[in-house]
């Protein structure tokens, strides 16, 4: 008998119809009155009307009517508050049913129905049911209190349920354990103070619960143990070795949170140790055999191998050949698939690549196809060796004429120029004989920026970009901005016969465009060429730096947090859960574990007399800074996933706009500040493309101005022409305001006011002395005690002596560093004594940390990376700082002039994050995540180095100058 | 982290049954799902997960219909979308196909099992066999009211006490699929055995089974290894078990020992990254002729030891979607061309081993020729040969102790047959 008939009464009066039927005396008619019910709720019909009579039909033992009432219920109970309640008696009657099944049901349905006044009856029987002596009611009645919690966290905390389901971890039945887990787990992640303190004799009861209970109780258990950190290496190997059987798994959800599980654990386990090379050894087939399960597990296990690849090269290196597509494969399969052949990638396996990549790009999925091409790219921008085999495969799509493989080819093209300047320059002409048929924003620019890069090597280069021209007005932005700057290169190259094209091109600019970018970008052209065309050439034709591919990667946090969430939805989409989620369950970020040996390995600690040791390796080479500094920025703008060698999207104009203005200028014209703004040019994304997108030619125009000059002293007195024009105030230094010191009380008249700041490149020692006595003072001297961070004083104390009574005297004592080093509590505690022909004055001082921070700090992206990933999570601490700024341009001004240096921006989540690398005197790098917030007035800083001890004074010192 | 709602949707997008679990997202919302979909799929960029306004949704799609799981939540997805493949298998083996019509004829079956397979958005009891015993398609005729096997919540959750065969048998079936990706040139760029081990069991009470296999590594750690030994063993890269199997003490001391399901099950299933001679192999020569014609010559070698037969070959050769008037010559099998698939099929019963056979196609093609690009669909071969392995593995015993002590006789076969076998053309 077929229930399709009950989805076919159309009479009028439908529900009066049902309504009879639900009140008739016989059982059977009841029960297909009901049926009608559902059959009417599932296709969608409102029949809460029938509430009251389908909750008289409730009491019945008749098992399927009551599970359909109970469905019902839990359907429209919200609507019908007030008569829900009606139901209660009924089910805390079921409650206590004999049968064991309709316990469960009922204490199942009960959670369900999301009404507060029910949720009070829902207690007595819930608690009844968490000792019942059934194991199927007692799993049922787990849950269940994961659902009261989520409905009424205070009640079900008053009322002892969370003890009562911590009990249930040693329950004798693996199935209750598990389900246990899993509503403690959620309550955990939900509530704002942790519920279950795991340790070690839970995780061992949870993982022997692993052996004997179901699939997806092995998820539950897994999960939960991937948020237990072990307190030694000695617990972490024991827990690999009892989770990596689980790899065996037929379900694929075991396998990935056993991988997520081992994944963290392998952190705390010393990398070259025989235990985690064999554990890496038995990561890799279980993750190639989720390549044979259903296409959307192989989907989500693609992107999660994106992950462990990066995070973990050596796992898959030996597979490439797994990742090869087949023609039935989904589209999303084949693309991700794409993405880690190109990960894979090395010199050893490119010919094998590179052959694959040329089949793909001939198929005819265009995605496919487009991803193949830039893959080609990707590969020679990788792997140098095999950069010339890539090109002429490049040049053989291009002659298939097919014209988005064309388009996309001279994308890539372009980038490989970049890469490898003044190598591959011969197939220019190629490029060339397929102008017209670009129609695509992203080919034109980069066929344009060829040109003008190469514009003294085509010999018509000044009618090529003047064809461009002749549509300019119907271009896109992106390449309107490139036509701009590249006109402006030919023109500094072959300046004989191209001044009416630059003409044309400016005017074009300046006068019939409304996009503000372009017209401010032609405005400072066109003044820099009637400036002084050298600058003009210097700047424009600067030598930019190389790009290089790890732009496509994950930054190395998200990484490590994306890690912690293998296998669920934040692994797929490459964010943390905190940018899709919304609400309190987002709080917590995860972050890998770090190495905590477990026998005589030392402790963590810092041992203050030998801090400059530690610091060593972490040296960044002077030569690769600002090439660093501005190559590593082209993705920024638009969130860590995407990649420039991907084409990605341009960094939003606003942001080049504001650059432009801002600070670049000075050291267009300053020079001497270049320290300062040719940092902030770069770390602003100025390359946003070195001359392509829409960033464009803006780090042509302003960015190398600081790497050719290097002058050391900071802002002052860089009001160049453009600086006034625009009104920038040179941003300054800051510096605390003096203290008393010592009083004229305890000084025998002297009284001294004092401040530190930092001059010359050092730490300098403002002193105020005033005579507050009846008789003049002289022979002063000044002798610092053993400090925390080596100061001497670097020349005697050089005052107006003798010093009449009442007259006060300033002083300069600048102060060296020196290896000789006595830790102080506080650190920055100064132990001071001051001579005068009187006596010897003792008093104490505090030295603010960031006279401390030196002018070579700005760390290199790729040292600051490995850095931040070799210093142990332990070590990060936040903090929140207090200002009213909330421009990360003008905040990076702010903490430059005080040498904090902006390694790097990025927008995650729709937040500004930055990152920040400080050197103080004593060898010590502090590196610091800034996190923005658009609105209020606080910002969150993290902080990480190997010396925590210094944090307190860091965030003074970020405090003071931010608000300063 | 769980689902907060599954959802089966006919073709249309139109709700057939659907089940709020959490009631954090209004169930209304689903309607967003199509049209989601196909905006997807029409910019190119569809993935089985599709987000808007903090919601994702993850679907199958199955018969045309579409199982949909929604989470606003930091979900496991992979373990959403185990459960909703396991969900239309227990569909399945309810009511034989999961389809529109089966759906709408058993609904209140339906709302029964999402409500006993997934409590509050976490996976329970998926087991089909278990949970035939408790949630039957004929609930209304059972006069007496079922009570949750004890399966259910057992360390054996898999296997439901008391179970009584007069005859105690157990079928092994080892199925080996060729997984071979061969270039254009004729080199064998990939090539991959994918083995499972398939169990028939009726047996009595509750047997302890052990199977032993010529696994390399057990060969090796107790010793009989070399020249020593007569068996040649194999080394198997990932083996993967059925959840009845016991881990730890495979990963212990490499034993396969379980308590099986009643039934059909797969046991295990295995992987060989090993070189493998493509069994079959095809070599083609295409000459199109635009415009007019194109000609194939396609020459089948069976390289496999004489005394095995492949039986059922199919050749699969892709054609253009414009050809028609086909002729074709052969002297084996015989060839059918399949419009509706742009192929020609190439059907041999019976392919002894070490035989070569050849074929000639000839196709006309139109004059105009269509603007539709086309890709270049591989050359499949399908296949069985019985009574074989490619690996080479081999049961070496299955021991059967149930305490009643019944005698039970294991049989076992060997299959090979292809899995993705695709040899690329030009």
């Amino acid at each position: 008998m077929s229930d399709a008939k009950y989805f076919t009464t159309t009479k009028k009066g439908e529900i009066f119809e049902l309504k009879s039927e639900l009140n008739s005396d016989k059982k059977e008619k009841r029960r297909e009155a009901v049926k009608k019910v559902i059959a009417s709720m599932t296709v969608g019909k409102d029949v809460s009307a029938l509430f009251p009579d389908v909750i008289n039909c409730m009491q019945t033992d008749n098992l399927e009517l009551k599970k359909l009432v109970y469905l019902y219920l839990i359907n429209y109970a919200k609507t019908q508050p007030d008569l829900a309640i009606l139901a209660v008696n009924t089910f805390v009657k079921d409650c206590d049913d004999p049968n064991p099944l309709i316990r469960a049901l009922a204490v199942r349905t009960m959670g369900c129905i999301r009404v507060d006044k029910i949720t009070e009856y829902l207690c007595d029987p819930l608690r009844k049911c968490l000792k019942d002596e059934d194991p199927y009611v007692r799993k049922t009645a787990a849950v269940c209190v994961a659902k009261l919690y989520d409905i009424n966290p205070t009640l079900a905390e008053d009322q002892g349920f969370l003890d009562a389901l911590k009990d249930l971890l040693s329950d004798s039945n693996p199935m209750v354990v598990a389900n246990a887990v899993a509503a403690l787990g959620e309550i955990n992640e939900t509530s704002p103070h942790p519920i279950i303190d795991m340790n070690t004799v839970m995780v061992n009861k949870l993982l022997t619960a692993l052996n004997e209970c179901t699939e997806w109780g092995q998820v539950f258990i897994l999960d939960c143990v991937a948020n237990y950190s072990p307190t030694d290496e000695r617990e972490a190997q024991g827990i690999c070795e009892r989770v990596s059987p689980r790899l065996a798994h037929a379900n694929a959800a075991v396998v990935l949170s056993a991988v997520k599980v081992l994944m963290k654990l392998m952190e705390m386990l010393p990398s070259d140790s025989d235990f985690v090379v064999a554990l890496s050894k038995k990561l890799a087939p279980p993750l190639v055999t989720l390549l044979s399960a259903e296409p959307e597990i192989q989907y989500v296990a693609l992107r999660n191998i994106n992950l462990i690849v990066q995070k973990k090269p050596d796992i898959l290196q030996h597979e490439m050949k797994v990742f090869f597509v087949k023609y039935n494969d989904p589209i999303y399969v084949k693309l991700e698939k794409l993405d880690i052949m190109i990960r894979l990638a090395s010199p050893a396996n490119i010919a094998q690549v590179l052959a694959e990549l040329k089949e793909y790009a001939t198929e005819v999925d265009i995605d496919f196809v487009r991803k193949a091409v830039r893959a080609i790219g990707r590969c020679a921008i990788k792997v140098e060796q095999s950069a010339e085999r890539c090109v002429s495969t490049l040049l053989d799509l291009i002659q298939t004429k097919v014209n988005y493989v064309v388009q996309e080819a001279i994308v890539v093209i372009k980038d490989i120029f970049r890469k490898y300047p003044n190598k591959y320059e011969s197939i220019i002409s190629t490029l060339c004989e397929n102008l017209d048929t670009l129609d695509e924003p992203d080919a034109k620019a980069s066929m344009i920026w060829i040109i003008g890069e190469y514009a003294e090597r085509i010999e018509n280069a000044n009618e090529l970009l003047e064809s461009f021209l002749e549509g300019f007005a119907d271009e896109n932005t992106q390449v309107q901005l490139q036509l701009l700057t590249g006109i402006v290169k030919l023109f500094l190259k072959r300046p004989t016969d191209t001044q009416e094209l630059v003409q044309k091109v400016l005017t074009l600019a300046t006068q019939e465009s409304d996009n503000p970018d372009l017209r401010d970008r032609g405005y400072i052209y066109w003044r820099l060429l009637s400036t002084d065309p050298v600058i003009a050439k210097q700047v424009v034709l600067a030598e930019k730096p190389l790009i290089s591919e790890e732009t496509d990667c994950l930054e190395p946090t998200l990484l490590d947090e994306l890690c912690c969430h293998i296998g669920t939805l934040a692994s797929v989409y490459h964010k943390p859960p905190t940018a899709f989620i919304e609400g309190r369950t987002a709080v917590t970020r995860k972050s890998l574990p770090a190495r905590v040996p477990s026998l005589n390995g030392g402790s963590p600690s810092f041992d203050a007399s030998t801090p400059g040791q530690r610091q060593q390796t972490v040296i960044p080479n002077q030569d690769s800074l600002i090439g660093d500094l501005l190559s590593l920025d082209f993705g920024s703008p638009s969130g860590p996933q995407s990649s420039y060698a991907m084409g990605s999207m341009p960094p939003p104009m606003t942001t080049a706009g504001q650059d432009l203005l801002g600070a670049d200028l000075d050291s267009l014209i300053g020079g001497g500040s270049s320290d300062l703004s040719g940092h902030s040019a770069g770390g602003s994304g100025g390359y946003g493309g070195g001359g392509y997108g829409g960033g464009g030619g803006l780090a042509d125009l302003v960015g190398f101005g600081g790497s050719s000059s290097g002058g050391p002293s900071l802002a002052a007195g860089n009001t160049g022409l453009l600086g006034d024009i625009f009104g920038i105030a040179p941003v300054s230094a800051y510096s605390v305001p003096k203290q008393v010191w010592l009083n004229p009380g305890q000084g025998k008249g002297l009284e001294v006011q004092g401040s530190f700041s930092r001059k010359n490149r050092q730490v300098t020692m403002e002193l105020t002395l005033t005579n507050r006595a009846l008789q003049g003072m002289s022979d002063f001297d000044v002798r610092l005690n053993k400090n925390s961070f080596g100061l001497t004083p670097a020349s005697p104390l050089n005052v107006r002596s003798p010093l009449p009574p009442n007259q006060s005297t300033e002083a300069s004592l600048p102060l060296n560093i020196t290896a000789d080093i006595a830790k102080q509590n506080p650190l920055t505690n100064l132990q001071v004594a001051l001579k005068n022909n009187i006596g010897v004055h003792y008093f104490a001082c505090l030295i603010p940390m960031h006279v401390l921070f030196v002018e070579d700090g700005l760390m290199e992206k790729g040292v600051f990376l490995a850095t931040w990933k070799d210093i142990s999570s332990d070590n990060e601490k936040q903090f929140d700082i207090h200002t009213s700024l909330t421009d990360a341009d003008a905040i990076s001004n702010k903490l430059q002039a005080n040498n904090i240096f902006t390694v790097t921006k990025l927008a995650t989540d729709g937040r500004q994050l930055m990152y920040l690398s400080v050197k103080m005197t004593i060898g010590i790098w502090i590196l610091c995540e800034l996190k923005l917030n658009a609105i209020a007035s606080g910002h969150t800083l993290a902080l990480k180095s190997r010396v925590p001890d210094i944090y307190l004074g860091i965030v003074e010192a970020f405090q003071g100058i931010l608000l300063a | 982290m769980p689902a907060s709602g599954i959802y089966i949707l006919d073709t249309k997008g139109k709700v057939m049954v659907s089940r709020n679990y959490r009631g954090d997202i209004d169930m209304a919302f689903i309607e967003k799902f199509l049209p989601l979909l196909n905006e997807k799929e029409e910019e190119g960029n569809l993935t089985p997960l599709l987000s808007t306004l903090g919601v994702t949704f993850a679907y199958v799609k199955f018969n045309s219909l579409y199982l949909v799981a929604t989470t606003k939540r930091n979900a496991n997805i992979t373990q959403i979308f185990s459960f909703l493949h396991k969900a239309v298998e227990v569909f399945r083996e309810y009511f034989k196909e999961f389809e529109e019509e089966s759906i709408r004829d058993n609904f209140v079956v339906i709302y029964e099992l999402l409500d006993e397979m997934m409590d509050f958005g976490y996976p329970q009891t998926t087991d089909s066999k278990i949970l035939q015993e408790y949630i039957t398609q004929e609930g209304q005729k059972l006069e007496i009211t079922p009570r949750p096997p004890m399966a259910v919540t057992n360390a054996v959750s898999w296997r439901s006490e008391g179970i009584k065969y007069r005859k105690n048998e157990v079928f092994l079936d080892v199925i080996e699929s060729v997984n071979i990706l061969v270039n254009i040139n004729g080199t064998v760029l990939r090539s991959e055995i994918c083995g499972v081990i398939k169990m028939r069991v009726f047996l009595s009470g509750m047997p302890e089974l052990r199977l032993g296999l010529n696994d390399k590594v057990l060969f090796e750690s107790t010793g009989r290894t070399g020249a020593a030994s007569k068996t040649k063993s194999v080394e198997l890269e990932d083996v993967k078990f059925h959840q009845c199997v016991r881990l730890a003490r495979f990963e212990n001391d490499r034993t396969i020992s379980f308590v099986p399901p009643d039934g059909e099950f797969e046991l295990m299933s295995y992987r060989l990254n090993t070189t493998v001679k493509p069994l079959i192999w095809i070599e083609s020569v295409i000459e199109r002729h635009s415009h007019s014609r194109v000609e194939y010559m396609i020459k089948a070698k069976s390289q496999f030891k004489r005394r095995s037969t492949a039986n059922n070959v199919e050749i699969i050769i892709p054609v253009p979607n414009d050809a028609d008037t086909p002729k074709f010559k052969t002297t084996v099998g015989h060839v059918r061309y399949v419009p509706e698939d742009n192929a020609a099929v190439w059907t041999i019963r019976s392919f002894p081993g070490g035989k070569e056979f050849i074929m000639k196609a000839h196709f006309n093609l139109p004059s105009v020729e269509s603007a539709e690009q086309e890709g270049k669909p591989p050359i499949r071969v399908k296949f069985e040969i019985p009574y074989f392995t490619t690996s080479g593995i081999q049961v070496r015993y299955l021991k059967i102790i149930e305490k009643s002590g019944y005698q039970a006789l294991p049989w076992v076969r060997y299959i090979t047959q292809n899995g993705d076998y695709e040899i690329r053309t030009n």
